[in-house]
């Protein structure tokens, strides 16, 4: 048996570009958990920014969790912003600079806990902003605390006997809240764990970047996402328990359009 | 020529904001400082400058809408009083660690708490000692009249670019409720998105053009050797507005044998108290610190050996005297006299604390 | 010349505007003014003052322990202001409503039916400008062309058509003034 030699300049030249990474992602490597959803989250933003050509007049907004980091790793300007406050410096840069295109990027803890005031009130006014809202039940970036959206019974390291509904809350089903605020145009969950999800989920942030610039109102994109390590499961086994638990709670679909 | 109105120190410093070119002003109502947003939804600025005004859910939300707009390269202020102020710590601090310029209004209060909607001093610590977490200076200006809430405002635009870094106007109830004869300056225009991109365009987000690398606006580094490199140089900036931005008023200290040292209100009240006491034969002076940080040492210092004593008159327990101290170095009595919980001292009351205090103890 | 007016009373007498007509009619001859309210919850229907000062040099205290005037509107206003003008000095008052009259007999005390003239011109609104006549009757502090202007100026253009009638009620305040106890004219007498 023989085996052909093919160097990676003749796979190059023979094959056709299926897929491109997006100029707007830098190439240094995510801080991300491998089997992480924030890594797609970011790409999906970044593509539907290059897509409709608005790169130069994007500016984003991270905020504290995971994702604080998401500054590094999109390629165009960005602010960081205080825990929970990033709706409130999105209307800030808004307010200034009514042309450009904002858009925060927030976790659960940050938009549904510690930042409920500004998201609402941003929501309420109509900003004419996005909300990319990525669920994943749990505070990732300080080790796998409870969150508003952790689920009822569910593990995490301060609801380490699962979450008691009685004395600890129920999870938040935020985007329905917001979702009955008149300046709210658009409110939707999605997610992003399989690809035929990822193809529905680019289409809500398209829209929602769309109402942007049609100056329609708010537009929240919720993402529910896995947490692989806060939840101590395997990246596929995490992606199952979100399909079996999450999904159950949170359902996926248009919420307001 | 300028124009000369009657105005609150409020509603004077309200006015400054639109005049100076300002950008946008996010805010949310507080006793005793509710009159400069009132005043500018009343002016609707939009129509005459272009100027954005927002009423904000709370002071936390307004002080990050601040940093949002003024990370964009726009002349921002917001304003608010005591408990306010200490809501608005959180966004200063991150403000101050992403160095970004813009004017915050603190109309103070007496408290600790809720405390009372009577004027006070008592967040001079507060302001001038950094006042949120981490190392950081606020250039703090404290107006003793209204003509001077108003020129602050371009004043503490002007230093804050300058040091891109937030600057505080720290005034009082008194001085923000009253109303004394204002020459306002005239009107500047504001600033063009293509003139910000000019002149800030290296560090604000204005959205990035294929010409530059992105410009991240942040407070954070996980690495600490990059972040004490950043502390070094935001520590460099400080000691740079220590050499260069002192400012004072010094009323008859030349013969004296007692200075008085005051701000704001107070000042005002030890201006009467000079008049009163060489009425009596004492020689008394006042020196006035208009930046309360950096604080003027050197001028105070200068009179140590000379008088003596210096008396610290605050509506406080006592707060600028420390920095009084610490300008003589040991080498003159100092000794504080305040009021609190709203309370004004009457310029008999801060006469008879000198006699009491310095004079006679002699 | 430097002269130091408290004016008090009720919330709603129009005392803090009455202290802003005077201020402003002190910028239009080029004075140094200040104006100095009592603020917060106690002006609803409670009580309301204003240290005013009119100074040909710069003001130094807008916070006052003594003044050269006082006008005084209500009893609670007396029991707190009457001994803190300065022997020499000026009270003016409305008797109306006032229970326990000044007893001082080292100043000048003068009074004003304001209510009752108020009630004559059948605008209780006057009220106040007819307080600053009688005052004004006894210290000519401010000249009436700058009375005009400051009104021109204190007033929102929407009322000018109202300057007219404010400066009836001045002339009034002026020819129903009383004194009670003129200091001068027992210093003459002496």
């Amino acid at each position: 048996m023989t085996t052909a030699v093919i160097t990676p300049e003749e796979i190059i030249k023979k094959g056709k570009i299926v897929f491109e990474k997006t100029k707007l992602i830098n190439d240094g490597a995510l801080s991300y958990c491998p089997g992480c959803g924030h890594g797609v989250a970011h790409r999906l933003v970044m593509e539907v920014v290059e897509e409709m050509g608005i790169w130069q007049d994007t500016i984003g907004v991270a905020p504290v969790g995971c994702s604080v980091l998401a500054y590094e790793f999109m390629n165009i300007d960005m602010q960081q912003a205080a825990h929970g406050r990033a709706p409130a410096v999105a209307t800030g840069i808004k307010r200034v600079f009514p042309e450009k295109f904002v858009f925060t990027y927030q976790g659960d803890g940050d938009l549904a806990a510690i930042g409920t005031a500004e998201t609402i009130h941003a929501c309420n006014r109509g900003e004419n902003i996005v909300i990319i809202f990525v669920n994943n039940g749990i505070y990732g970036m300080t080790g796998g605390q409870m969150a508003p959206t952790t689920l009822s019974g569910m593990k995490s390291s301060t609801s380490p006997y699962g979450r008691v509904v009685e004395t600890m809350g129920h999870p938040l089903k935020i985007t329905e809240m917001v979702a009955t605020l008149p300046g709210v145009a658009y409110a939707t969950r999605q997610a992003v764990h399989e690809a035929k999800y990822v193809r529905k989920a680019k289409k809500a942030i398209r829209k929602a970047f769309e109402n942007q610039r049609d100056n329609k109102g708010t537009s929240v994109v919720e993402i529910v996402a896995n947490c692989n390590s806060g939840w101590k499961m395997t990246p596929v086994e995490s992606n199952k328990w979100l399909e079996e638990n999450m999904l159950a709670y949170f359902p996926l679909g248009d919420i307001k359009k | 020529m300028k124009q000369v109105k009657l105005m609150k120190g409020n509603e004077a410093m309200a006015e400054a904001a639109i005049r100076a070119g300002a950008d946008a002003y996010f805010g949310y109502p507080i006793t005793p400082q509710s009159e400069v947003i009132e005043y500018l939804m009343v002016e609707e600025p939009h129509k005459r400058t272009g100027m954005q005004v927002l009423q904000a859910e709370s002071e936390l939300a307004a002080i990050n809408m601040v940093y949002g707009a003024a990370a964009c390269g726009k002349k921002v202020m917001t304003s608010s009083s005591s408990p306010g102020i200490s809501l608005k710590l959180e966004g200063i601090s991150y403000m101050a660690g992403a160095e970004i310029p813009c004017l915050i209004a603190n109309v103070m209060r007496g408290g600790p708490g809720l405390g009372t909607i009577q004027p006070g001093q008592s967040d001079y610590f507060q302001a001038t000692k950094g006042g949120g977490h981490g190392d950081y200076r606020l250039i703090t200006l404290a107006p003793s009249t209204v003509q001077e809430m108003a020129d602050f405002v371009d004043l503490g635009f002007e230093l804050a670019f300058k040091y891109r870094n937030p600057v505080m106007i720290l005034s009082d109830g008194a001085i923000g409720q009253m109303m004394e004869k204002v020459y306002l300056p005239n009107q500047k225009e504001r600033l063009t998105n293509d003139e910000i991109i000019k002149l800030y365009g290296s560090w604000a987000t204005t959205g990035k053009p294929e010409s530059r690398s992105r410009n991240i606006i942040t407070s954070l580094d996980l690495k600490p050797e990059k972040q004490e490199i950043h502390n070094i140089h935001l520590q460099e900036k400080f000691k740079a507005a220590e050499e260069n931005e002192v400012r004072f008023e010094e009323i008859q200290c030349e013969d004296a044998d007692y200075i008085l040292v005051a701000f704001g209100t107070s000042a005002r009240i030890s201006q009467k108290v000079v008049q009163l006491a060489r009425n009596k034969g004492y020689k008394v002076g006042l020196i006035r610190p208009i930046t309360l940080w950096p604080f003027p040492k050197k001028p105070i210092a200068k009179y140590a050996n000379k008088v003596k004593g210096f008396l610290s008159v605050e509506m406080n327990a006592g707060q600028m005297v420390e920095d009084v101290q610490l300008a003589v170095e040991g080498k003159a009595i100092v000794k504080h006299y305040g009021r609190m919980g709203g309370m004004i001292p009457t310029p008999a009351d801060v006469l008879n604390a000198l006699e009491e205090k310095l004079i006679s103890n002699k | 010349m430097t002269e130091e007016i408290i004016i008090a009373g009720f919330g709603g007498q129009g005392v803090l505007s009455m202290g802003k007509i005077l201020a402003y009619s002190g910028i239009m001859q080029d004075q140094d003014v200040s104006w100095m309210p009592s603020y917060g919850p106690e002006m609803r229907g409670g009580t309301a003052n204003v240290a005013v000062i009119l100074s040909n040099e710069r003001i130094s205290s807008p916070i006052l322990n003594e003044f050269d005037t006082a006008i005084i509107l209500n009893q609670q206003s007396m029991d707190k202001f009457e001994s803190m003008v300065k022997p020499g000095g000026l009270l003016l008052y409305d008797p109306n409503g006032i229970l326990h009259h000044p007893e001082r007999k080292d100043i000048t005390i003068a009074t004003i039916e304001g209510a009752k003239e108020a009630s004559a011109l059948k605008n209780k609104k006057t009220f106040n400008m007819i307080v600053m006549g009688a005052f004004l009757k006894i210290h000519p502090i401010v000249k009436m062309d700058n009375v005009h202007k400051g009104l021109e100026q204190s007033l929102p253009e929407r009322h000018h058509h109202m300057i007219p009638l404010n400066e009836d009620a001045i002339k009034v305040g002026m020819a129903k003034v009383k004194i009670i106890h003129d200091l001068k004219r027992i210093a003459v007498e002496n």
